[in-house]
């Protein structure tokens, strides 16, 4: 077997893989996007019938239209989804990063004996079950769970807050989840700092405090920005959060497409809200893409 | 040099690590609990454990789930490493633009899409669903993390070793399984364990693509946690918290002492 033929079955293996079970699936997503419903096993018209030949296939593409899409501008559900995907995940992204960047920083802050343990235990989380860590909000957040029954105990509210079923819920549920996914790149970037370019800024007349706005926060914008795309990125489209946390009334891009898949069983809809949701995480995407391309190759 | 460590820093680890430790904590304790409403503490008791083992709904999910997670992490760690090896190794070629947007979109892409878009797709070719779609569909996300995992190393990894076994007469496979592998296996263990608890875990993309007869734990779970807190999940999440919370303390020990003995070495 020559090295050029080895290289090909290498490469082609992973290659087929991805093209068989993660992009030709967008395609038919895409395709049955402009499908139209029907009452049918499967629920969507037309259907791809190789045996009237080429007409067949003209006939098909000839009954795909946008009626979906229409749909999509149309009913005002879906603008308000849509908006509320994005307001839910980009203050959740912020957030995320207040409580994050305090906490890599002092874990970077602390001697090399500690770092690995408090690396380890921002890891475990994220190791843990998703779905049992937002069950553990529920026990927390809702009328008699524990937030509640401490406040009233302390005597600082004199009946329960109403939190479960709330937005509020919603953002306490994605920081948590997500709150690995921003500490770690932005501690990665802080523990490779030189310390003694804090030095000489402080050496050259820098306050304490403009030295870490001069230069530790410069030096930490890749980790934040990577944080920033793991965190916000899935959370568009997160479906367990607010299901689980958010309520009836917490309208999110990933809950639509589910109950419009599942509870209305209309395939076109739950496909071109898929479709849309991708258009718009694909710039957000590329340029994660680029960001990590761009760190290997200054690790090589 | 020492860095500072100060009053804010240690205020914001207390802070940051209670925030991320204290659910889990109520979790667990409320687990042992005696009465049947979670928030009322009534005294220790391991009876929602005895009831546990009762449920034997809940024990052929866990086995299922656990097949597909075994099977899922070693087929996602086989791909996964060639991706890796495909994204260091084999320079430019035809398409690698697209093959490292494969990579690493399944990172972040919602689960609802990719779930949605494989189950159009086994509808599409007629495949019966079952545990193999649920594999299929892990294994495509879960490589990912693999190659992503296995290429940081690889990336690391000091190519001559590999050239001179290749001048001493090994052939690249021989070259591969006796320098490669044992250097990259750190990363490759990691790797798997990932792709074993990426499955294990996942709910939205076994809810698409799963059929009859295999209901995976976290969709039993998701199912009786709709219709409220009950302490028999407190004390399923719990058992599924103490073995993740070994397996990584073990591997981190384990990392640990390979890192003290290859520094002793040198």
């Amino acid at each position: 077997m020559g090295p050029g033929l080895r290289r090909f079955i290498l490469i082609s293996i992973p290659y087929l893989w991805l093209l068989l079970f993660f992009l030709a699936p967008f395609l038919i997503v895409l395709k049955i996007s402009l499908s139209d419903t029907a009452i049918a096993q499967p629920p969507y018209l037309p259907l791809l019938d190789f045996s009237k030949g080429v007409a067949g296939i003209s006939d098909f593409f000839s009954k795909l239209d946008f009626e979906s899409f229409v749909w999509l501008t149309e009913d005002s559900l879906y603008t308000n989804a849509f908006l509320s995907s994005l307001k839910i995940a980009s203050i959740s992204t912020v957030l995320a990063l207040l409580i994050a960047f305090p906490l890599a920083y002092g874990m970077a802050r602390t001697s090399d004996r500690w770092r690995s343990l408090f690396v380890m235990l921002v890891i475990l989380p994220f190791w843990t079950s998703f779905l049992i860590r937002v069950y553990a909000w529920i026990g927390i957040l809702r009328n008699e769970g524990f937030l509640n029954q401490f406040l009233l105990w302390t005597g600082l509210i004199s009946e329960p807050l109403q939190i479960m079923n709330t937005p509020t819920a919603v953002y306490i549920g994605i920081v948590y989840s997500y709150l690995p996914f921003m500490v770690l790149p932005i501690y990665s970037t802080l523990e490779k700092m030189d310390e003694s370019l804090l030095e000489a800024a402080i050496d050259l007349g820098c306050s304490r405090l403009s030295a870490f706005w001069l230069v530790t926060l410069p030096l930490a914008v890749p980790g934040i920005i990577a944080g920033c795309f793991l965190v916000f990125i899935p959370a568009m489209g997160e479906f367990v959060i607010p299901d689980l946390l958010g309520g009836s009334t917490t309208l999110m891009m990933g809950k639509t497409l589910w109950t419009e898949f599942f509870s209305n069983r209309d395939w076109p809809v739950a496909s071109a809200v898929a479709i849309m949701l991708l258009l718009f995480l694909v710039v957000p995407m590329v340029l994660f893409q680029r960001q990590l391309e761009r760190q290997q190759e200054a690790g090589r | 040099m020492t860095r500072k460590f100060t009053w804010f820093n240690a205020t914001s680890l207390t802070l940051g690590f209670a925030f991320l430790y204290l659910p889990i904590i109520i979790l667990v304790v409320y687990s042992f609990n005696e009465s049947k409403l979670v928030t009322v503490w009534a005294g220790f008791s391991t009876k929602w454990y005895g009831e546990l083992m009762q449920n034997t709904a809940m024990l052929d999910a866990a086995w299922v789930t656990l097949r597909v997670a075994l099977m899922t992490a070693t087929l996602a760690t086989i791909l996964g490493t060639m991706a890796a090896y495909v994204l260091v190794r084999s320079g430019r070629f035809r398409g690698r633009t697209l093959f490292s947007g494969m990579i690493y979109a399944p990172l972040v892409m919602p689960e609802v899409i990719t779930g949605l878009s494989l189950l159009l797709m086994f509808i599409a070719m007629g495949i019966d669903r079952g545990l193999f779609t649920v594999v299929l569909a892990h294994t495509t996300f879960a490589m990912c993390y693999v190659a992503v995992v296995v290429s940081s190393r690889l990336v690391s990894f000091d190519r001559s070793l590999e050239e001179a076994a290749l001048d001493l007469g090994c052939t690249p496979l021989d070259a591969f399984f006796s320098v490669t592998l044992p250097i990259i296996a750190p990363s490759v263990i990691a790797g798997w364990l990932l792709a074993f608890t990426l499955s294990l875990d996942d709910l939205v993309i076994a809810s698409f693509t799963t059929g009859p007869g295999a209901t995976t734990l976290p969709i039993k779970i998701y199912s009786a946690v709709r219709l409220g807190v009950s302490p028999e999940i407190n004390a399923l999440s719990t058992i599924l918290i103490a073995i993740v919370a070994t397996g990584v303390v073990t591997v981190s020990l384990i990392e640990k002492r390979r890192a003290i003995s290859e520094a002793g070495a040198k």
